[in-house]
């Protein structure tokens, strides 16, 4: 048996302990704000919180997630007002919008460990998230109104 | 309710809609509860608009929205035109139902076709509550005005909400076109300027709903393992360790397609269980024994090579202009080259996906299509029942790119419901996308010229040659289709002789229309060779193509092969693109140098004119840095200012994924691609930078949008990898090239 906090809320699981956590999330607990895209870690879709570092729920396993604090799109913030949320919403951001849960919660990680990102860092940080519709100017526009520095 | 038949064949719909939308029934909603299970509106004066006596407004989104904004564009368009605020409206997405007319959200249309339509809808509406007013008063309808959710009767100060007049508007007979008054530019309140994207809270939130999202009662997952070789079959299937993986409930199969191919699924073999992911480890389980089919020979290196032989002979005339042959046999200054474009894979960042439940001899399907039309279509051709017993439910679409128009995967879940007796969600893997897409074509190009002192071209011969789509619905088609009218018969050079030719290819793959389609590869060597001709003249770029342009001129179907009829060609908007591209960009004073280097390229496609200068840097290392593109685009009115900048924003993304890096191969009749690592998209460090965007104030009719602005990234980029290092691109993707 699995035990795991997913948005606050403890959750038990005892089917195959190898299922990404990507799955679980999606198909068990009905959290489909977090994507599918590429299975492997490639895209950053699937980007969750463990424990409050950016993780790719498509390559860590139930096992991997036991005993762990997950925390999903629709858990980072009770109103959807993370200030993450609320540049992108201000920047129009998303395009097609799929992959944006993952771009967000991969920045709001990002801002928890640098608060005032450089140009580089939100490179470095933001490299594993494909847009195939190619919003990265916004994103990076919107990362940096989040971190209230000059754009 | 009342039956409300306000549109008839001769009235609204046959004027509303513009060249290219189709329209077969017009009959708007039926009395009894609608297919979809909801109310209609109590008025419903067109098919894309209700209201209900208390003010609220319901406009219907008949088009998919794929991350372009159409789902708050077109509503927004009748919004104003009613006048009416936009917090009162909500927004419905249509099912599939012909009554709308076109909604494949394919071709960069949506605004182009619909613009007119939701203005009339928004128009007609406002007219006849004016009417209704004037009844309730006893005065003229020309005395009575219909703005912000009111009409006013001036004379005697009277108000009456739309609300309260809209049981009495139901009950008046549908205006005629001509009677129709618009709002003048000037009133407009949203046309022009734009809104946030009705589905931004949504996505920022995780609750938008795409199609992998789509949730119903009792369903079960299903992984397919298709034909590894296109044209392939299923021989036998020994499936029972698949059965023992936990949460499996069963296999099945679907049966291959019969040629040609249209949109019918692949076939192969189902894995239908609990989740997504117990179906995938079952079908890992499977083992299928095939029958490889006739593609088996097919391999990008040898195909590579029979396009080239075909476009180094004459070819089969698209159009044709003065003599070449004589030109070039005169001698003189002789350029040549040869452009190749490979394959590429759509790879939206939602691969296909659907639900479908198929229930007493009728499917309900829920999927991220562009075009729920074709899913009725195609559903209905497989199952063997009729077009109406089909209802789909469009989702949203993560990403589609032209993908999504095809609706094989849709008729996979159907197909697969009826034989579970559940609803089914298949879920393509990426593996599965990039191994069983609709290719964009692969083509080789070959381009000849003589030039005179000046290296102005006094003859100009081009020839392609690239699968064609047509292969789709016909075995037989080897030459390019509407493919001609992008790029190609329609370069727009003011040169004396000129011929461009299309050469016969075979399709080993199924061929698909992808994000611009042939101007792709057909932008990519004319406006490569342009500027090649440029450095041989070592004439300026923006200066020398202003001359290839020529003087400012309209062409139209007589004199050009265009692809769409009605618009026309007017070359003094082209040359007004480069113009300003030039200056936005302050191209006068760049001076490209080793390592740093600028490029330009202007292609015109899906109406809209788009010139792109593309700054580039490259380190020690052949790394490839986009500082910055500028784009000038003229794409005639705009409706939604920020959504057409963003488009073209992400269109200079999908233009340097593909030009850098986009490649897919096949081997042995396999595709060699798999996922994001061996097929790569530009991740945001190796994206533009910052892309400007300048919009050309315009009053001609609203042109393309999505699309135009991916063709000249391509060319501009690898024009501007030539000024910064004197390597000339001739094949993509340019990491094939060592570039230092």
């Amino acid at each position: 048996m699995i035990e795991l906090k997913v948005n606050g809320a403890s959750h038990r699981f005892d089917g195959d302990p190898d299922m990404p956590l990507l799955w679980y999330l999606r198909d068990l607990l009905a959290l489909t704000g977090t994507k599918y895209g590429c299975g492997m870690g490639l895209c950053g879709s699937c980007t969750v919180h463990v424990n409050g570092g950016a993780a790719r729920s498509c390559v860590t396993s139930m096992k991997d997630a036991a005993g762990k604090n997950i925390t999903t799109i629709e858990g980072l913030d009770t109103n959807h007002q993370h200030p993450v949320q609320v540049a992108w919403e201000k920047v129009n951001v998303a395009q097609c919008g799929y992959c944006q849960a993952g771009q967000i919660m991969q920045a709001a990680a990002l801002l928890v460990r640098k608060p005032k990102p450089t140009d580089r860092d939100i490179d470095e940080a933001m490299e594993g998230n494909i847009c195939r519709c190619g919003t990265y100017s916004r994103i990076r526009q919107a990362i940096k109104m989040a971190a209230g520095v000059k754009a | 309710m009342t039956r409300i038949d306000f549109v008839s064949r001769r009235g609204f719909l046959e004027t509303v809609f513009s060249a290219g939308a189709l329209v077969i029934g017009a009959q708007i909603l039926p009395d009894e509860a609608r297919a979809d299970g909801t109310a209609a509106p109590a008025w419903q004066p067109t098919v894309y608009l209700g209201l209900e006596p208390d003010g609220r407004v319901i406009v219907t989104a008949h088009r998919s929205e794929m991350g372009t904004g159409i789902r708050t564009a077109l509503p927004m368009v009748l919004a104003d035109e009613l006048d009416v605020d936009w917090n009162r409206v909500r927004i419905e997405q249509a099912i599939g139902d012909r009554k709308y007319g076109d909604q494949n959200t394919d071709g960069s249309t949506s605004i182009r076709s619909f613009y007119e339509a939701m203005r009339q809808s928004g128009a007609t509406a406002r007219l006849m509550l004016e009417r209704a007013a004037a009844a309730k008063w006893r005065v003229p309808a020309s005395e009575c005005l219909a703005r912000n959710e009111q009409v006013a009767h001036a004379a005697s100060g009277r108000k009456a909400s739309y609300g309260e007049l809209v049981s009495l508007a139901a009950k008046l007979p549908i205006p005629k076109k001509e009677e129709l008054k618009y709002k003048s530019p000037s009133e407009f309140k949203y046309i022009g300027k734009g809104l946030p994207i009705t589905d931004q809270p949504g996505i920022v939130s995780g609750t938008a709903v795409f199609g992998l999202d789509a949730r119903v009662p009792n369903m079960v997952y299903a992984s397919i393992e298709h034909p590894p070789v296109f044209g392939g079959k299923v021989k036998s299937v020994d499936d029972t360790e698949a059965r023992q993986v936990r949460g499996v409930q069963q296999t099945l199969q679907i049966p291959p397609f019969k040629p040609p191919y249209a949109f019918q699924p692949l076939g192969g073999v189902a894995v239908v269980a609990d989740n997504t992911w117990a179906a995938m480890q079952g079908r890992k389980r499977l083992k299928v024994n095939w029958e490889l089919g006739p593609n088996t020979a097919y391999d990008s290196a040898s195909y590579k090579r029979i396009l080239f032989e075909t476009v180094r002979k004459p070819q089969k005339v698209a159009r044709n202009v003065g003599d070449v042959d004589a030109e070039f046999a005169k001698g003189g200054r002789i350029h040549e080259a040869e452009y190749y474009a490979p394959m590429l894979a759509h790879a939206p960042m939602e691969p296909v996906n659907a639900v479908a439940e198929f229930k007493n001899g009728k499917v309900t399907a829920w999927a991220p299509t562009q075009n729920p039309q074709a899913v009725q279509d195609t559903v209905a051709k497989a199952l063997g029942i009729k077009n109406e017993d089909v209802t789909c439910h469009v989702t949203l679409l993560g990403g589609a790119f032209g993908r999504k128009s095809k609706p094989d995967y849709v008729a996979e879940a159907a197909l697969l419901s009826r034989q579970v007796g559940k609803p089914v969600k298949v879920v393509w893997s990426r593996e599965d996308d990039m191994q069983f897409d609709f290719y964009h074509a692969v083509a080789a190009m070959y381009v000849k010229a003589a030039v005179d002192a000046k290296g102005r071209p006094t003859a100009w011969l081009q020839r392609c040659a690239f699968p064609p789509i047509e292969s789709q619905n016909d075995v037989a088609a080897r030459f390019g289709g509407f493919e001609q009218g992008m790029g190609w018969s329609d370069v727009p050079f003011d040169i004396p002789n000129h011929r461009a030719e299309n050469g016969p290819a075979e399709a080993h793959v199924r061929i698909g229309w992808l994000r611009s389609v042939a101007n792709i590869y057909h932008a990519f060597a004319v406006q490569s060779f342009a500027d090649e001709l440029a450095t041989a003249a070592n004439r300026d770029r923006v200066e020398y193509l202003l001359d290839l342009v020529g003087k400012p001129r309209k062409l139209d179907v007589q004199s050009i092969p265009l692809n769409t009829p009605g618009y026309g060609f007017d070359t003094g908007r082209l040359r007004n693109v480069i113009e300003k591209v030039a200056e936005q960009s302050g191209w006068a004073k760049k001076k490209s140098r080793p390592g740093h280097g600028y490029g330009i390229a202007v292609h015109r496609s899906f109406q809209t004119y788009v010139a792109a200068v593309v700054e580039v840097e490259i380190d020690p290392k052949g790394t490839v840095r986009i500082p910055r593109v500028d784009y000038a685009v003229d794409t005639g009115l705009v409706v939604h200012p920020d959504r057409v900048r963003s488009q073209f924003e992400g269109a200079a993304v999908f233009g340097t994924s593909l030009a850098l890096m986009g490649e897919i191969t096949a081997q042995a009749g396999r595709i060699q691609q798999t996922n994001y690592h061996n097929y790569p998209v530009a991740r945001i460090s190796e994206a533009p930078r910052d892309v400007h965007v300048q919009l050309i104030q315009n009053d001609a009719p609203p042109a393309g949008v999505g699309e135009p602005g991916v063709p000249p990234i391509a060319p501009a980029l690898c024009n501007a990898i030539f000024a910064a290092t004197g390597k000339r691109i001739r094949e993509l993707p340019i990491k094939k090239t060592k570039l230092v």
